[in-house]
């Protein structure tokens, strides 16, 4: 049978194809860019409101001052990390920043993001698909337990760092601030980029901390998830505290 | 002890008055108060009028029935709220009613017993006289005939071979109850000095135990650290992990200060040290990246990470110690040998060659 | 053989049983002689049978639990009920609290009672030393008592600490770790007590099943026999009673056993099982699926011991940096030996107190009368420092706790607590027995002057004044009751040489005396009644004048 002369063609376009999807597969695993695009509008808009709002810290191209550091390369997922908690814009004092409500709509937040991501190669918006509390529930604790607890708490509850700083509760937080936490390892926490937890290991963990979120503790109130020295408070001011107020009662004469 | 300091007292009370105790330095006041007695009993409205009376008996009587619906209401709650293995809802569901239940069965009881008491019995206050702790001087005396009796009979003070040779056996019997403690545990000084890290042994992430590249490892990250080839399912994991667990930064390197020793320990930034704290045990597992400062969530030791990890707040005295690192062919991470000192608390020759 | 055949038919049954037992036991001495003891009523002398309750409550829902918890430490894969721990490795005795938590029916609330029911064990006991103590009521004959006392206390804490460490999870597990750490650093015999107790490496696999026979099996015991030694002195010595009209050292005033007190005290224990039912249905405590079982890698933040273990831990956290040192080639962890040796130091204090107490008053004689903490300003002020050295080791086990949750700086809570350990002691004992000395100036005010009326008069000459009324005997009684004791010198004894331990005492007895108010007398007062009598007559004068 005589081969087509197209056959060579087709089988390295093939294999091409194969190699090239099977290549952004892999890189999709390790580093999902979030499927937006994003438009020269929204660039500019979040330029506009970068000059605005951020450059007298963040410096006019963002290469940083003495005040607050470059965002050169932070990338977008940074951005809508701090600003749609509210820390960024940041208020000067105090050893850490302080979640605030939120100055920006949506469609601000991603223009800024968008402008700064523009400015050098950084960690993207993590894919939706990530973000459901769909994974392992199991690995996510295990990684939870060994990755975070020690700052956050076993059950997110939060904990102290050195000289004012504070590791945040996590009850209220949505699996796209978790996600971007991990990712970009804002202030003094650190980084956890795709290779140490992939996209799944980080999916597994919103699915525990969601879990947690959803399912308040059976055994009654969860007296904040503190652990022994709330519960010793309860029972010394409560327990004993109303026992005491019974045995006054008991010992007083009846009118 | 002379006059001053001994104040004699009696009391003019029959008991007392056949032994005088010393006051010490009791100061006695001859023109103290006198006591008035016993304070008037003062009549309940339960005492006076028999409404009250007849209401005190009914709130009583309410508060046990109570308790028979709460104790009947805990056991209809047992059946009618049962656990759904894996419905987190019914579980509450049943300690709660459970719960509310006997609370009130035994509450129930409780308030009623003690209202009964306070409305109902009589409340008048009694005294009652005490007796001097002490045996009297003939019971005493009688005590001490015995005593003599039967020393006298046994011969206990007289046979003075006897005795001691009784007080040796006794003294020796229970050694061997305490030396047959002697299996509880097997020296362990030995194997405080190793862990499971060797030469080449690939870094690997805990738990899941994938090998950790170089490039994996950003400025900034922490990774949490198990040797290559731990699994779970070994025997003797924990006890493993509990030496072996090891954390794993990079850090710009130009921050890095290093002894001349210690230089070819880190690669391009990367150090890693053992997780196990110095002062007693926890994992120091804390990193603030900024600051690069490592603390502990027990008692806040806190170790400099860029300066070997020395100590720089808490109570711990030892830095961390360090495991050499290097990359191997494929670009892993791999130790260069075990840790060069025992890792954990402090023992008492762990400096001992 | 007489029966009780004669009695009426309709005692018949009672009056039958009454016989039966009593011939084969005699119960009816015992009814004689306890049946109508008098015990005083005060809720202050309510808080042992708090202890002693919940010490009840935790036997009961302990066995409960010792049906359906396996202290095994093999590995296992769990499978149960709770959906984020399917999968997960841990050991057999942490699965097996999980199954108590989410499959057995009422297994948590057990588990809960349980738990909340051991922190009220040692928090009662702990006020009830508190109130023996201030109360003065371990003088003689009761030093005995509150040594057996002591040791109940310190059982409660080995009791809850093997107890809560039983589930392996990663919270209470972390705590053993923190244990093996101390033991390691005892000079030279360290590591074989920490192999001894774990059988080898930490944490090994035999813990757990060792620490399950302390805690249901010797401890227990232990408490069991305590209290019987403390229950059977209390009745023979019978109890205190605070001073006041009609009470003395030779008698005991109070309602009796039967009914009053089977009624009262009887029904307390269901007042008090009752109450730790309600929180600990309403309550979680020690969620224990939260932490995961028990791995030396990870570790929660806010890692403490249950309350009563905290001024341990606060004492580990507050020991000075860096005072491990070496000698030649060995390790001395002054670090860990510090704490251990400042907290067994201050367990001999308590214990010991009312030995040092005994000798410097020189005081033989029995006391069964209660003294108003104000009538005692040293032993109180030596209390409140004693209570202070405690609360600040106890808040020093929560310093990060303290930071997050007041925003403050981790490293200063901590510094700062350090100088309050040294220096609040001090200021409380100063204050406190400034305190107790005003109230008992204000005390003897109103016992030689009368309370005031309110009732401001004018007298002629232009004086104003505020008409006292003189207090009514019983209540002054009340505050003129109370002992009194003065400072001595030392003395030469018989050999006319003043030893050292005379000297002492003598500073002691300074320490405890010089300042001090007398109470009241029956001179002073009625010199103040005819003052007031001479100014009653000028009121009244002036009042008919001017009608």
């Amino acid at each position: 049978m005589r081969r087509s002369p197209m056959a060579l063609g087709i089988v390295l376009f093939a294999g091409l194809l194969a190699v090239g999807t099977g290549y952004s597969a892999v890189n999709a695993a390790v580093s999902p860019k979030s499927s937006t695009q994003h438009s020269a509008e929204e660039v500019a808009l979040g330029k506009k409101l970068f000059l605005a709002n951020c450059a007298s810290c963040h410096g006019k191209n963002a290469e940083g001052t003495e005040n607050a550091p470059s965002l050169i390369g932070v990338g977008e997922a940074s951005v809508d990390f701090q600003v749609s908690t509210g820390r960024m814009p940041g208020a000067a004092s105090g050893p850490q920043l302080q979640v605030k409500p939120v100055q920006f709509t949506e469609e601000q937040i991603s223009a800024l993001a968008a402008y700064v991501g523009s400015l050098g190669d950084g960690p993207a918006v993590p894919d939706k698909a990530y973000l459901q509390p769909n994974g392992d529930i199991n690995n996510g604790g295990e990684l939870f337990r060994i990755n975070c607890a020690m700052c956050h708490n076993a059950a997110g509850a939060g904990g102290a760092l050195t000289q004012g700083k504070y590791a945040p509760n996590l009850m209220g937080s949505s699996g796209k601030t978790i996600y971007e936490a991990m990712l970009t390892g804002p202030q003094n926490m650190p980084v956890f980029n795709d290779e140490n937890i992939t996209p799944k290991e980080k999916n597994d963990i919103i699915t525990y901390l969601s879990y947690l979120q959803k399912n308040k503790s059976v055994g009654g109130d969860e007296l904040g998830n503190l652990g022994p020295v709330v519960e010793g408070l309860l029972a010394w001011l409560g327990l004993l505290g109303l026992i005491v107020a019974i045995t006054v009662w008991l010992g007083a004469k009846s009118n | 002890m002379s006059e001053e300091s001994k104040d004699l007292a009696k009391v003019a009370d029959s008991r007392y008055s056949e032994h005088e105790y010393e006051a010490g330095l009791r100061v006695i006041h001859e023109d103290a108060v006198a006591d008035p007695g016993l304070e008037p009993h003062r009549v309940r409205m339960t005492d006076k009028s028999e409404k009250h009376e007849k209401n005190a008996v009914r709130q009583v009587t309410a508060l046990f029935v109570l308790s028979m619906l709460g104790s009947a209401f805990a056991l209809f709650a047992y059946f009618a709220f049962p656990i759904e293995l894996g419905n987190m809802g019914s579980v509450r569901l049943n300690t709660l009613f459970l719960g509310l239940g006997i609370t009130l069965g035994l509450l129930g009881i409780g308030i009623g017993a003690v209202h009964w008491a306070k409305t109902l019995m009589p409340d008048n206050e009694v005294s009652e006289e005490r007796h001097l702790t002490r045996g009297s001087d003939e019971k005493r005396a009688a005590a001490i005939e015995i005593i003599n009796l039967a020393n006298q009979e046994s011969g206990f003070s007289r046979r003075k071979l006897i005795r001691r040779t009784l007080y040796g056996a006794l003294a020796f019997f229970p050694l061997p109850g305490l030396i047959i403690f002697g299996d509880l545990g097997p020296n362990v000084n030995e194997k405080l000095r190793h862990t499971a890290w060797k030469k080449g042994t690939r870094l690997a992430r805990d738990p899941n135990g994938r090998a950790i590249k170089a490039s994996d490892v950003t400025v900034g990250s922490v990774f949490h650290v198990i040797p290559e080839g731990l699994m779970p399912e070994d025997e003797g994991y924990l006890e493993a992990k509990a030496k072996a667990a090891v954390l794993l930064v990079r850090v710009d390197p130009s921050e890095l200060i290093e002894t001349e020793e210690r230089a070819s320990w880190s690669y391009q930034g990367i150090v890693a040290y053992s997780k196990i704290c110095t002062h007693v045990g926890c994992p120091v597992a804390l990193y603030e990246q900024h600051t690069h400062h490592l603390l502990c969530p027990c008692h806040q030791s806190t170790f400099d990470l860029v300066d070997g990890c020395k100590v720089v707040f808490g109570p711990a005295t030892r830095p961390l110690p360090q495991l050499p690192i290097t990359v191997d062919s494929e670009g892993y991470l791999i130790a260069q040998s075990d840790f060069h000192e025992p890792v954990g608390p402090s023992f008492w020759d762990r400096s001992v060659k | 053989m007489s029966n009780a055949s004669a009695t009426p038919q309709k005692n018949g049954f009672l009056a039958g049983t009454a016989n039966y037992v009593d011939e084969r036991v005699g119960v009816a001495g015992i009814l004689k002689e306890f049946g109508r003891k008098i015990f005083p009523d005060h809720w202050s002398f309510m808080l042992g049978e708090v202890a002693l309750y919940s010490f009840l409550v935790l036997l009961l829902s302990g066995t409960f639990l010792t049906f359906f918890f396996d202290p095994s430490m093999a590995e296992t894969v769990y499978q149960g009920a709770y959906a984020p721990l399917k999968g997960a490795h841990m050991s057999v005795a942490y699965s097996s609290s999980l199954d108590i938590s989410f499959e057995v029916r009422g297994g948590l609330l057990m588990r809960q009672v349980h738990h909340w029911s051991a922190l009220l064990f040692v928090a009662a006991a702990g006020l009830h030393m508190l109130r023996v103590f201030f109360t003065g009521a371990f003088r003689k004959p009761r030093e005995l008592n509150w040594v057996v006392g002591f040791v109940l206390f310190v059982l409660g804490m080995a009791a809850g600490f093997t107890g809560y460490s039983l589930p392996d999870d990663l919270l209470s597990g972390n705590g053993l770790r923190i244990i093996d750490g101390m033991m390691k650093g005892i000079p030279y015999i360290g590591t074989s007590v920490s192999a001894g107790l774990f059988g080898g490496e930490f944490p090994g696999t035999n813990i757990v099943g060792r620490l399950y026979s302390l805690h249901i099996m010797l401890v227990p015991a232990l408490i069991l026999v305590f209290l019987a030694l403390h229950l059977f002195m209390l009745v023979i010595h019978k109890h205190t009673h605070y001073s006041g009209p009609g009470k003395k050292d030779t008698n005991v005033v109070g309602y009796p056993l039967m009914p009053v007190y089977v009624a009262k005290a009887g029904g307390f224990f269901f007042i008090v099982f009752g109450v730790i039912m309600l929180i600990a249905t309403f309550f979680t405590i020690n969620p224990i699926w939260n932490y995961g079982g028990y791995d030396p890698s990870p570790v929660s933040a806010g890692t403490q011991p249950d309350w009563y273990i905290g001024w341990l831990d606060g004492a580990l956290r507050l020991a000075p940096t860096g005072i491990e040192f070496m000698v030649g080639d060995y390790t001395v962890s002054t670090n860990i030996l510090l704490p251990l040796v400042v907290s067994l130091v201050f367990l001999a204090a308590v214990a010991i107190y009312p030995f040092i107490e005994n000798w410097v008053t020189g005081d033989k004689r029995e006391h069964h009368v209660l003294d108003r903490p104000r009538n005692a300003p040293t032993r109180t002020a030596i209390g409140a420092a004693g209570v202070t050295f405690y609360a600040v080791l106890w808040a020093g086990a929560s310093t990060d706790l303290i930071a997050t949750n007041f925003k403050m700086s981790l490293n200063q809570v901590l510094v700062s607590m350090q100088i309050s350990l040294i220096v609040l002691p001090f200021v409380a004992f100063y204050v406190t027995k400034r305190l107790c000395l005003s109230l008992q100036r204000k005390d003897r005010e109103v016992a030689i002057h009368g309370r005031e009326s309110g009732r401001i008069v004018r007298l002629p000459h232009g004086e104003y004044i505020e008409v006292h009324e003189p207090l009514d005997p019983h209540d002054l009684y009340k505050l003129v009751d109370f002992k009194d004791y003065k400072p001595t010198l030392a003395r030469p004894n018989a050999q006319g040489k003043i030893t050292f331990g005379s000297r002492v005492r003598a500073s002691l007895s300074k320490f405890y005396f010089e300042d001090r108010i007398s109470p009241a007398t029956q001179t002073e007062i009625d010199e103040a009644a005819h003052h007031n009598h001479e100014i009653e007559a000028e009121v009244k004068k002036a009042i008919e004048a001017s009608n």
